[in-house]
C-alpha cells in the first residue's frame, strides 16, 4: 500500500508546485502551494514523522498560508501586472534550474551508493515520534526551548512598539 | 533522561534575573519617570552578584553542557553588564528629549543582555543561536526606537535585513557543523572535527559562512556596511549599547567557536580573519577622516576598533586572546562614554562642538579623556589596550602587521584631534547646549574616570584578562 500513497503524495506535491509557479492569479498560486504542502505533509506521515506532519498542517497550511491569502485579498493591487511568470530573468532561471538538475543527477549517480545505510530504516513505532521530540525538547534542549519563548516575547514587544503610533502611546 | 537540577538554574542565574526584571518592566507601570532606571539598576546589581557568586564555581556546566561557567565568559558578561548600566543611566534624559522615555527601552536592554549571556556562556550551537537572535531582535527594536524619526526606522530596517542575512549564513555553517559531528555541543564537535583536514571542501563550506556571519555581527569590514547607518540612525544611547555590548557579545561567540571547536582548523579561517582585520583598519580609519557628523565618525572608528580586536586573533597566541578581552573591556568604557556624551548634546555635527570648552569645561575635560583613550595615547586605558594587542603581534613575530596597525593609530589621531580642535576653538556662533541629568553625569563621568585610572594603574585589569585562560 505504501508505494501507492507515496506516488499519490509526490504527485500532489509536484502538481501543486507547478500550479504555484505557472498560474498568473496569486490566489491560484497560493491554493496550489497549499496543495503542494499537503502532499509534503503526507510524505512526512509516510516516513513515520507524525509530529512534522501535524506541524506542517498546523503551521504552514493553517497559519502561514491563511495569512498569505488574507494579505493577497486585502491588498487591492493589480497584481496581474506584477506577476509576470516569464520575466526577463528567464535565462538566469533556466541556467540555475539546469545546474540544479545536473547536480541532482550527479548526486544520484555517484553520491547515493557512497552514503552510509540508514541505521534504522523505519523508526520503531514504540515510543512515538511526537513523544521523542517532546522528551528532547524538555530535557536536552530545554534551555534553548525556553529561551525561544523569551525571543518571541522580545519580537512581539518590538513589533508592537514599532507599529504603534506615537499618539496612542502617550 | 537528565532532569532539571538546581545547578542548571544556577548556571543561567544572571540571565534569569535579567529576563525576569525585563518582563517586570513591561508590566509594572509607575508614574515616576526614574522608576525604570532604578529597577534596571537593581536588576544589574543582582546580576552582578550572581556573576560574582558564579566566579566561585568555575568549570561548572549546566543543561547537559549547554552552558559553561568560566572566567572568559564572566569577564565578557561583566563588560555587557557595565555597558547596559552606563547606557541606561545616560539614556533617560536623551530619550525624554526625544519624547520616547518609556520602560520598553530598559526592558529591551535587559532582554538583549540576557541573550548576550547565552551567547557568551553558551557552548551549544542552538543555545548560542537563540541567544544571538534574542539580543539581535532587541537591538533591532532599540535601533528603531525613535519612531518619529525616519532615519531611525531606516536604520532599523537595514539592520534587520542584513542581520537576518548574516544569521542565515551563520546558521548554514552551524547546520554543516552539526552534520559533520552529529552533535550541537562544542566539545563533541571539536572531537569530531579532529579527524578532518582544514582544506576539505566540506570544512571550508561550513567554516567560511560561519566566520562571515560572525564578522558581520562584530561589524568588521568588508561586512560592515550596515554599521555606520545603524549606528547613525539609532537613538544615541541605543548606539552606545549596540557598539559596545553588541560587539563584546559577538566577539565572545566568535572567540569561543574559533578558539574552541574550530581551533584545529585554523588554516581554514586564518586568512579571512587577517583580511577582515586589515580591511576594517583601513576602511574604518580612512572613512572616519572625511565624516562631518561626530556620530558617524565614532561609528566608523568603531569599525576600525574591530580591526584592532581581530588582530589579537591573528596573533594566534595566548596573549592575543587576553589582549582582545582587555581591549573589549576598555573599548566598552570609552565608546559607551563617547556616544553617551554625544547623547547629551543637542547636535551631532563636528563643527557643533566649537566652543564647548569655554561653555562646559568639565564636560569638555571628560570628552578629551575619552577621545585620547579612543586614539590610544598614554596615560589612558586605550593605550594599554592597543599596547597589549601590539605586544601579542610582536610575540608572534608578526612585525609587519604591528607596524601597519601602529600607522593606523596615527591616522586615527587626525580625526579624533579634529574633534578636539573644534572644542578648543573659542568662537562659537551658537555654542552647543547640553541636557545634563544626574544619571548622565554619573555614566559619562564614570566611563571617563575609569578610562583614565585604568590607564594609570592597569594592573587589576591586566591580571583579570590574564586569569581568563587556563
Amino acid at each position: 500500500m505504501d508505494p501507492v500513497f507515496f506516488y499519490l503524495f509526490a504527485l500532489m506535491t509536484l502538481s501543486g508546485a507547478l500550479v504555484t509557479i505557472l498560474r498568473r492569479n496569486p490566489i491560484h498560486c497560493a491554493l496550489g502551494l497549499i496543495f503542494s504542502l499537503l502532499g509534503v505533509a503526507g510524505l512526512f506521515l509516510l516516513a513515520a514523522a507524525e509530529f512534522l506532519f501535524a506541524a506542517q498542517i498546523l503551521l504552514y497550511i493553517g497559519g502561514v498560508m491563511v495569512l498569505f491569502l488574507f494579505v493577497i485579498m486585502l491588498i487591492h493591487l493589480d497584481v496581474h501586472t506584477l506577476l509576470r511568470p516569464y520575466s526577463r530573468l528567464w535565462p538566469l532561471a533556466l541556467a540555475t534550474t539546469l545546474a540544479l538538475a545536473l547536480e541532482l543527477a550527479w548526486l544520484i549517480r555517484h553520491g547515493l551508493p557512497q552514503l552510509p545505510p540508514a541505521r534504522n530504516p523505519l523508526p520503531s513505532p514504540a515510543p512515538g515520534n511526537t513523544e521523542q521530540i517532546a522528551d528532547s525538547l524538555f530535557t536536552t534542549f530545554v534551555l534553548p526551548f525556553e529561551a525561544a519563548s523569551l525571543l518571541l516575547l522580545a519580537a512581539i514587544v518590538g513589533a508592537v512598539w514599532l507599529a504603534r503610533k506615537k499618539e496612542a502611546a502617550s | 533522561m537528565p532532569a532539571l537540577a538546581p545547578n542548571d538554574l544556577f548556571t543561567i542565574l544572571p540571565a534569569l534575573l535579567l529576563s525576569l526584571f525585563g518582563c517586570a518592566l513591561l508590566v509594572l507601570r509607575f508614574d515616576s519617570p526614574s522608576f525604570p532606571v532604578l529597577l534596571l539598576t537593581a536588576a544589574e546589581a543582582l546580576a552582578a552578584a550572581a556573576l560574582w557568586r558564579q566566579s566561585g564555581f568555575l568549570g561548572l556546566t549546566g543543561f547537559s553542557g549547554a552552558i559553561l561557567i568560566d572566567s572568559f565568559g564572566l569577564l565578557l558578561n561583566t563588560v555587557c553588564l557595565a555597558a547596559a548600566l552606563l547606557v541606561a543611566w545616560g539614556a533617560y534624559a536623551h530619550l525624554a528629549r526625544l519624547g520616547e522615555d518609556h520602560p520598553e527601552f530598559y526592558s529591551l536592554l535587559l532582554l538583549a543582555q540576557a541573550g548576550m549571556f547565552l551567547m557568551i556562556a553558551g557552548t551549544e550551537l542552538i543555545t548560542v543561536f537563540i541567544g544571538l537572535e534574542l539580543s539581535g531582535i532587541c537591538l533591532y527594536t532599540l535601533t528603531g526606537f525613535h519612531r518619529d524619526n525616519p532615519r531611525s526606522s531606516e536604520a532599523a530596517l537595514k539592520y534587520v535585513l542584513l542581520g537576518a542575512f548574516s544569521s542565515g549564513l551563520l546558521l548554514y555553517g552551524f547546520s554543516l557543523l552539526y552534520g559533520l559531528s552529529g552533535s550541537t555541543h562544542y566539545p563533541v564537535i571539536a572531537r569530531a572535527l579532529a579527524s578532518h583536514s582544514p582544506s576539505e571542501p566540506i570544512i571550508l563550506l561550513a567554516v567560511v559562512p560561519l566566520v562571515l556571519g560572525l564578522l558581520f555581527k562584530v561589524a568588521a569590514a568588508p561586512l560592515h556596511l550596515w554599521a555606520p547607518d545603524a549606528y547613525d540612525g539609532a537613538p544615541t544611547p541605543a548606539t552606545a549599547f549596540l557598539a559596545t555590548a553588541g560587539k563584546a557579545a559577538s566577539f565572545g561567540l566568535l572567540l569561543r567557536l574559533l578558539v574552541g571547536p574550530l581551533h584545529d582548523l585554523r588554516p581554514a579561517w586564518d586568512g579571512l580573519i587577517l583580511f577582515a582585520a586589515l580591511a576594517s583598519l583601513t576602511l574604518g580609519n580612512l572613512s572616519a577622516l572625511t565624516q562631518s557628523s561626530a556620530k558617524r565618525l565614532l561609528a566608523w572608528s568603531s569599525i576600525g576598533h574591530s580591526g584592532y580586536l581581530l588582530l589579537g586573533l591573528v596573533a594566534a597566541n595566548r596573549s592575543g586572546i587576553e589582549a582582545i578581552l582587555l581591549y573589549l573591556l576598555v573599548y566598552t568604557l570609552m565608546t559607551a562614554g563617547a556616544f553617551l556624551l554625544l547623547a547629551g548634546l543637542d547636535r551631532e555635527g563636528i563643527t557643533d562642538f566649537r566652543g564647548l570648552l569655554w561653555r562646559h569645561p568639565g564636560v569638555s575635560l571628560l570628552l578629551v579623556i575619552l577621545l585620547v583613550s579612543l586614539a590610544g595615547l598614554p596615560p589612558t586605558a586605550g593605550f594599554i589596550a592597543k599596547y597589549t594587542i601590539f605586544l601579542s603581534l610582536l610575540q608572534a613575530q608578526k612585525f609587519a602587521l604591528a607596524v601597519v596597525a601602529a600607522l593606523y593609530v596615527a591616522v586615527s589621531l587626525y580625526f579624533y584631534f579634529r574633534l578636539l580642535r573644534e572644542i578648543i576653538t573659542p568662537s562659537g556662533p551658537t555654542p552647543p547646549t547640553l541636557t545634563l541629568s544626574t544619571g548622565w553625569r554619573a555614566a559619562v563621568g564614570l566611563a571617563a574616570l575609569l578610562s583614565l585610572t585604568l590607564g594609570l594603574y592597569p594592573e587589576p585589569i591586566l591580571a583579570w584578562a590574564r586569569s581568563t585562560l587556563p
